[in-house]
């Protein structure tokens, strides 16, 4: 076995054990993550049941091309992170440098349209809380069931808020976590710790491309 | 060959110092990641909103005492329980076990010196601590009245109570089981001694391994849910409201999804401590240690899958509630085998009857007790009678007081030795426990009878022939209290004034009986070495 120099921290035996444990320990943050949307995609597909015909009509309210250049986005942006995490692992610091500034600069973007979808949709009266007016033009028969078509709209429209909204909150928070690591990629003072971490982060990240191809499928792929 | 490993800068041949030795400056404490002084700070806590939720519980008995609703208005009345509800299940049971004698005993049992993370598991403490002050914050607002369970649309449309201040804590309060959740399967998995293989690990930390795991899976379903209902509250959002085509149900079928595992994070850890505590006063390995830990595994998986028989009568489908009350009975099935190993535990064992003892004897009591009134509610037909009676009230009092406070309370004094220091006295330890298994049985036993005669729960008047049933359980209730203030006394005075206690008072194996009591600030002078399994009794 190679020597470490670096010291693991004093609850750990030796480097492996305290790597193997950080990854462990995000791994199982996914786990809870997973259950977090997945409780929400289990409401959205009880309601999507039950009102299938207004909600395939409303998706087509919402800005596909926009939506699927975000995916390329973000899955490249995916790619750039695993060749981050292979640059910190050759122990390159400008590739690190690099790939993390272009992983951000993608996220940024990402997060850029997204903004502007949203602002678009509320000024085409798409935005149903805080009373703001909201105008569904619909071709649909004027009841869904019970409900009026618009209501059942609105209704779509909270849930692709709430939906975009939380991921939104979770690419800030892995930008967040991506700018630390580039200002330690920066210093570049323990490049084995800078790896370990950069790692961790990554599957943070992966985590949320997914959440994303989940949201993009639901919200905008579900036409018929 | 014994692998030993000193921490940074520590002297080999100084005596380590215990873990209590680094001061009692209010410092030492709330910046600490010792997790056996976090367990203290989980155990204080805990046991501060015990005895807040213990008093909205005597003011409901007091209530009950007779048949008017006198002593308190109906809408107080809704308002007490729901705080009982609250306080207890959130505040209370779930950190009960896990956060106090999980944090302070998992690494000692696996043989490591700390959790994987110990700031995480010191955040998950201040996470409790924030979501605790919403809740008082939400008392002082007036309370809340939709009961623990949030049902909508009390608590979206119709409740002016201050729901959203407890929902908002309840909602924090999940990210400290969470953390505490990923910590212990962290732990777990990556942090035992060499030897410490799978098939040693003490059942306690099974029990503690998949409670973690339930932790982690169902928490953020609530989290999420309560976030909707926070939504629908302040923004309208329409998820839970037929008006805009929501789905009412909908919400019961996410809270339950994750309220069911969450009774069994309040009992699998119980189940844990009375394994260590049987074996230990019996002298006797448990018997069946591979098809308890199957048990335990099968019990977190099933518990996952059988929360629709919370609903049988909201109106789900009837395939749904054949299928909902045939997962339920096969839950019971793991539950029923841990009761016989016990059983076959104590089978020729060299029984002695000291207080921990005591405790787990009447877990066994009123679990099966709780169990079994379990499985009468999962068959369909007679839900339809029982279901929102007292019966059920009676049911899961056996199991979440009967079972999993009695649990704690065997827990406490099984490893206060080794979390002082200190032996406590006999004789009143004696007195307390048997003061707990009257009281638990005279306060909820006439409560199944009373539901069965058509009681119904969360009613703050009732008919005249109820009266001596609810005499007797309020009775009860002042039994019970005096079974959990003694403790209060007479472990209070042990910490100054005990004999001191040794490593190993009881003669007990497990590692974390290997080790000076109180403990060294990291566990044990070298990492240990396992050679046997964990009951390696007689
Ligand atoms: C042997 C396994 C068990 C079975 C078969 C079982 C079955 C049931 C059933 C069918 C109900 C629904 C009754 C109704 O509302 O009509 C119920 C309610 C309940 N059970 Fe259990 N149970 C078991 C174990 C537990 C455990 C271990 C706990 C707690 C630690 C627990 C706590 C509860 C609670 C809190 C409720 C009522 C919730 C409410 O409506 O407020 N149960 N149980
Ligand atoms: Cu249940």
């Amino acid at each position: 076995m190679p020597t470490n120099k670096s010291r693991p921290a004093v609850q750990f035996d030796d480097m492996d054990q305290q790597r193997h444990a950080g990854l462990l320990g995000m791994w199982v943050f996914l786990l809870t993550e997973t259950l977090l949307f997945g409780g929400l995609f289990a409401g959205f597909a009880i309601l999507r049941l039950q009102h299938g015909a207004v909600f395939a009509e409303a998706t087509g309210h919402l800005n596909l091309p926009l939506a699927a250049i975000n995916t390329a986005l973000l899955l490249t942006s995916g790619l750039t992170m695993a060749l981050a995490e292979l640059a910190a692992g050759a122990r390159l610091r400008r590739a690190t440098l690099r790939w993390l500034l272009a992983t951000i600069a993608l996220g940024t973007l990402f997060l850029g349209i997204k903004g502007f979808e949203w602002y678009s949709e509320f000024q085409r009266q798409l935005v149903p809380v805080l009373n703001l007016p909201f105008h569904y033009s619909s071709e649909l028969p004027a009841a869904s069931g019970e409900q009026p078509v618009a209501a059942v709209a609105e209704l779509f429209f909270n849930l692709y808020f709430i939906a975009t909204g939380l991921h939104a909150l979770h690419m800030l928070v892995g930008l967040g976590i991506l700018a630390a690591m580039l200002w330690l990629a920066h210093r570049w003072r323990r490049p084995d710790r800078i790896d370990r971490q950069l790692r961790i982060a990554g599957l943070y990240w992966a985590f949320i491309d997914v959440v994303w191809i989940f949201i993009f499928t639901c919200f905008y792929l579900l036409r018929a | 060959m014994t692998r030993v490993v000193y921490s940074e800068g520590e002297d080999r041949h100084a005596t380590p110092a215990d873990y209590l030795s680094g001061g009692w400056s209010i410092r030492s404490w709330l910046l600490t990641v010792d997790h056996k002084r976090i367990a203290w700070l989980y155990a204080v806590s805990i046991t501060l909103f015990f005895f807040f939720g213990s008093a909205a519980a005597l003011l409901i008995r007091l209530e009950l005492l007779t048949p008017a609703g006198d002593l308190l208005s109906a809408e107080s009345y809704n308002r007490l329980f729901s705080l009982h509800g609250i306080v207890m299940v959130w505040f209370f049971l779930i950190p009960s076990i896990p956060a106090t004698l999980g944090n302070f005993l998992l690494p000692m049992m696996v043989g490591a010196r700390d959790m994987a993370f110990p700031k995480l598991n010191l955040l998950s403490w201040y996470i409790y601590t924030l979501g605790g002050i919403f809740t008082i914050v939400a008392v002082i607002a007036g309370g809340v009245d939709t009961g623990w369970t949030f049902y909508t649309p009390y608590s979206t449309l119709f409740s002016n109570s201050a729901v959203l201040a407890a929902a908002v804590g309840v909602f924090i309060v999940g990210f400290s089981s969470i953390l505490t959740g990923l910590n212990f399967v962290v732990t777990t998995h990556t942090m035992r001694a060499p030897g410490m293989t799978w098939g040693r690990l003490p059942l306690f930390v099974w029990a503690n391994y998949a409670t973690a795991l339930i932790m982690v899976l169902a928490t953020p379903v609530l989290t999420v849910t309560l976030l909707l209902i926070g939504l629908e509250r302040t923004l309208g959002i329409g998820i839970f409201d037929p008006a805009l085509g929501g789905d009412p149900l909908l919400f019961q079928h996410l809270f339950w999804f994750y309220s069911h595992p969450a009774v069994y994070i309040m009992i699998l850890p119980a189940m844990g401590v009375v394994s260590e505590i049987v074996a230990c006063f019996s002298r006797n390995p448990i018997f069946g240690y591979t098809g308890m830990v199957l048990s335990i595994m099968a019990i977190a998986l099933f518990g996952f899958i059988v929360w629709g028989h919370h609903m049988f009568v909201s109106g789900q489908s009837l395939y749904a509630g054949i299928l909902f009350s045939f997962f339920t009975f096969l839950v019971a099935v793991p539950s029923a085998i841990k009761t016989l190993n016990w059983t076959a535990t104590l089978f020729r064992g060299r029984i002695s009857f000291d207080a921990p003892m005591i405790y787990a004897l009447s877990f066994l009591e009123l679990f099966t007790v709780g169990g079994l009134t379990g499985v009468f509610l999962a068959a369909l037909a007679l839900d339809v009678h029982l279901h929102d009676t007292y019966f059920v009230t009676a049911h899961f009092h056996y199991i979440m007081v009967g079972g999993a406070v009695t649990a704690y309370m065997g827990g406490l004094h099984f490893w206060w030795p080794k979390l002082t220091g200190r032996l406590y006295s006999r004789a009143w330890a004696t007195t307390a426990a048997l003061a707990l298994l009257i009281g638990l049985n005279l306060t909820f036993y006439p409560q199944f009878l009373l539901g069965y005669a058509g009681m119904p729960r969360r009613y703050h008047s009732y008919p005249d022939e109820f009266s001596i049933l609810q005499v007797l359980s309020t009775l009860g209730t002042g039994v019970l209290a005096l079974g959990y203030l003694l403790p209060l006394i007479y472990l209070s005075w042990s910490l100054r004034r005990g004999e001191k206690a040794g490593p190993n008072p009881w003669d007990a194996k497990g590692l974390e009986w290997q080790t000076p009591s109180p403990p060294p600030v990291h566990n044990f002078r070298e990492t240990p070495v396992v050679e046997e399994g964990p009951y390696a009794y007689q």
